[in-house]
């Protein structure tokens, strides 16, 4: 590995914590500006005012803005977040709870979105121009313009409500509902561990349809990133030449022009991992999805403070460890990086 | 011949040879027309556009039905002449609702822009002339706006200030500026060290001037393109804080509002949440295709 290469994924590690440090004070902010008042929030509607003032005391209201950041900050490095007024349980705690869930979500969709995603980008962009072609860009930018709570909600109306072959909302059927152990919080495959096929079918089920709702969002950026690599990559000299020795096509295309854009492809695949976490917040809403997205705007409704600032820092800081990754991919792995 | 017909010929606009700088600039501009006439899909997205433009702002011509005019009796009904779209949960005409929303989701976009393209230019051709120390705080401050995915950014914002339709306007541009500075940035460096910049400050001009004057019109294609891809964004991303109670507020007609107070409809009275559902995902297709023409046109690297 070059020098010059080692630095510069350095330099990118060096400017996580300036990041981290905004991305904190961001939501700081925030929540000082938010029209609730965080000790009413505690204490109550009715409560006396010399209790009102111990609490503020207490949170250190009192002091100046930067004390308060001081605390806060303190506090963070501690793992704690407050406590959400909602739950009455630690507000890392509840994330910890709700947070497997958005992951098996999430991971799924991304698998399903990349085996079809991939591949689709790769044929379009050889066949570049043809009707094909012309379906599979339709087909992408129609993902992208489909507001996903909208399509989770036709989905359920035709494969739940109309055809049948779908179950309702929710991570498992009532059925079944506390039967599955605890043990990795994603629920199917912690039925798998358990050996218990019944109900492993049954939140197998229940996934379907968020993840397929969720991978379509996604699959539609990869589509078109991938066929937009692929159609530069094909259009090299080093391609000219395959063909001259009379290469067959799938080697060509596969082997020499894929070859190469799969580095660039997983740094696309980082940020469409990323942009899940969003599409993840609504995809949940309508399927009633136990994961973050549904913690932070149940939240949100109930104006619980810590809750949407934990939310939304965690999700922040998975999104900035994606982006990292992503970045330290191109940096260290692209030989072309100079 | 008048000048009019002169500026109208084919011949004019296709020139070889053009007379003048501004003949020139015609003539630039008509080949990018032709090009993108071309393309069947973006002119659709174009008429599309164009048509939702067009209906928002005659939108108190078209609507025969007041949109907020409520008839209990005739609730949740089929489409029909009287209602081209039915009617919503509490029997108000879909139809108007439709057209008065799209008023507010223009409006929404347009102000959006308004505050977000300015900011994202001024940051990134700040910086990427400047360089230097300006450059990398002004980055470092762009990185941590990119650092959340914007919903969750916009959401938490609506929550600082006030749920309406104000705030979550602040909010999204709060969120959608980085991209555009990231751009202008990138585009300033590549012309920074050109010959003609070099040219135009040793006649003396001024930092802000060479920005203002020679800079920020070059960065305007790639910006104006990224405008009419990002347009779905933030249609999109509006459409989702109205659905999450967090952005236009009920009774507005807002698209995204109006699914959310009709949700539970899905089952039985389909159509109610479902048309402004495809009257998002039509506006939000066209500006995608729209900006895909545009893109093929004005930035044929990207192709």
């Amino acid at each position: 590995m070059t020098g010059h290469r080692l630095r510069q994924a350095l330099a990118s590690l060096a400017s996580v914590p300036v990041t981290l440090f905004g991305l904190v004070l961001v939501t700081f902010l925030i929540g000082r500006a938010m029209p609730i008042d965080p000790v009413i929030a505690i204490a109550g509607d009715h409560a006396p005012p010399d209790v009102i003032a111990r609490v503020r005391l207490e949170m250190g209201l009192d002091q100046p803005l930067p004390v308060q950041f001081w605390i806060y900050l303190r506090n963070l490095l501690h793992g704690d977040l407050g406590h959400s007024v909602m739950t009455s349980r630690a507000v890392t705690e509840d994330i910890a709870r709700f947070f497997p869930a958005t992951l098996e979500l999430a991971t799924t969709a991304m698998i399903v979105a990349v085996l079809l995603g991939v591949p689709l980008g790769v044929v379009a962009a050889w066949r570049q121009g043809s009707r094909f072609d012309h379906v599979v860009r339709v087909f992408s930018l129609a993902g992208q313009s489909v507001p996903v709570f909208v399509l989770g909600l036709v989905c359920l109306l035709v494969f739940y409500a109309k055809l049948g072959i779908a179950p309702g909302t929710g991570q498992l059927d009532v059925a079944y509902e506390g039967l599955v152990p605890h043990i990795t919080g994603m629920l199917v495959l912690d039925a798998a561990l358990d050996g218990d096929w019944d109900e492993f079918w049954d939140a197998a089920a229940h996934l379907v349809q968020p993840a397929a709702v969720l991978a379509y969002f996604s699959m539609a950026y990869i589509t078109r990133m991938t066929r937009a690599f692929m159609i530069e990559a094909l259009s090299g000299e080093y391609i000219v030449t395959a063909r001259a020795k009379g290469l067959s096509a799938s080697r060509i295309l596969w082997r020499h022009a894929f070859g190469n854009i799969t580095v660039r492809l997983v740094t696309v695949l980082a940020l469409a991992y990323a942009g899940l976490l969003e599409g993840a917040v609504i995809t949940e809403t309508v399927f009633s999805w136990p994961g973050i997205g549904l913690y932070l705007t149940g939240s949100l409704l109930n104006a619980d403070m810590n809750a949407v600032l934990g939310a939304t820092l965690v999700i922040g800081l998975v999104y900035l460890v994606l982006n990292l990754l992503s970045d330290l991919a191109y940096s260290l792995l692209d030989p072309r990086v100079r | 011949m008048s000048a009019f017909t002169t500026v109208l010929s084919r011949d004019w606009l296709l020139s070889e040879t053009p007379a003048s700088r501004a003949q020139a600039a015609w003539v630039r501009r008509y080949r990018g027309w032709l090009q993108f006439r071309a393309n069947g899909l973006a002119m659709v997205g174009l008429a599309t556009v164009a048509v939702m433009i067009v209906a928002s702002l005659a939108a108190p011509l078209l609507a025969w039905q007041n949109p907020s005019a409520q008839d209990l009796a005739g609730r949740l009904a089929w489409p029909s002449a009287a209602h081209w779209f039915g009617t919503d949960e509490l029997g108000r005409d879909i139809f108007s609702r439709i057209l008065y929303g799209g008023r507010i989701t223009l409006g929404m976009v347009v102000a959006v822009v308004a505050l977000v393209a300015p900011i994202g230019l001024a940051v990134g051709s700040v910086a990427g002339y400047l360089g230097g120390i300006v450059d990398r705080v002004l980055m470092r401050v762009t990185d941590v706006f990119l650092a959340f995915p914007r919903l969750v950014l916009a959401l938490a914002f609506v929550a600082a200030l006030k749920p309406g339709i104000t705030s979550a306007i602040i909010a999204i541009a709060l969120t959608a500026w980085p991209p555009y500075a990231r751009l202008a940035r990138a585009e300033t460096m590549t012309v920074r060290n050109t010959d003609f910049i070099a040219a135009v400050r040793l006649a003396g001009a001024s930092a802000p001037r060479i920005i203002l004057r020679h800079i920020v019109p070059l960065c305007l294609s790639s910006v104006i393109v990224r405008v009419t891809l990002d347009m779905s964004g933030i249609i999109l991303t509006a459409a989702a804080l109205g659905f999450l109670g967090m952005g236009a507020q009920p009774p507005m007609p807002e698209w995204g509002t109006m699914i959310a107070a009709s949700r539970a409809y899905i089952l039985e009275q389909w159509w109610v949440p479902t048309i402004p559902g495809v009257a998002i995902f039509a506006v939000s297709l066209a500006f995608n295709l729209l900006g895909d023409g545009m893109r093929d046109v004005l930035d044929p690297r990207q192709r």
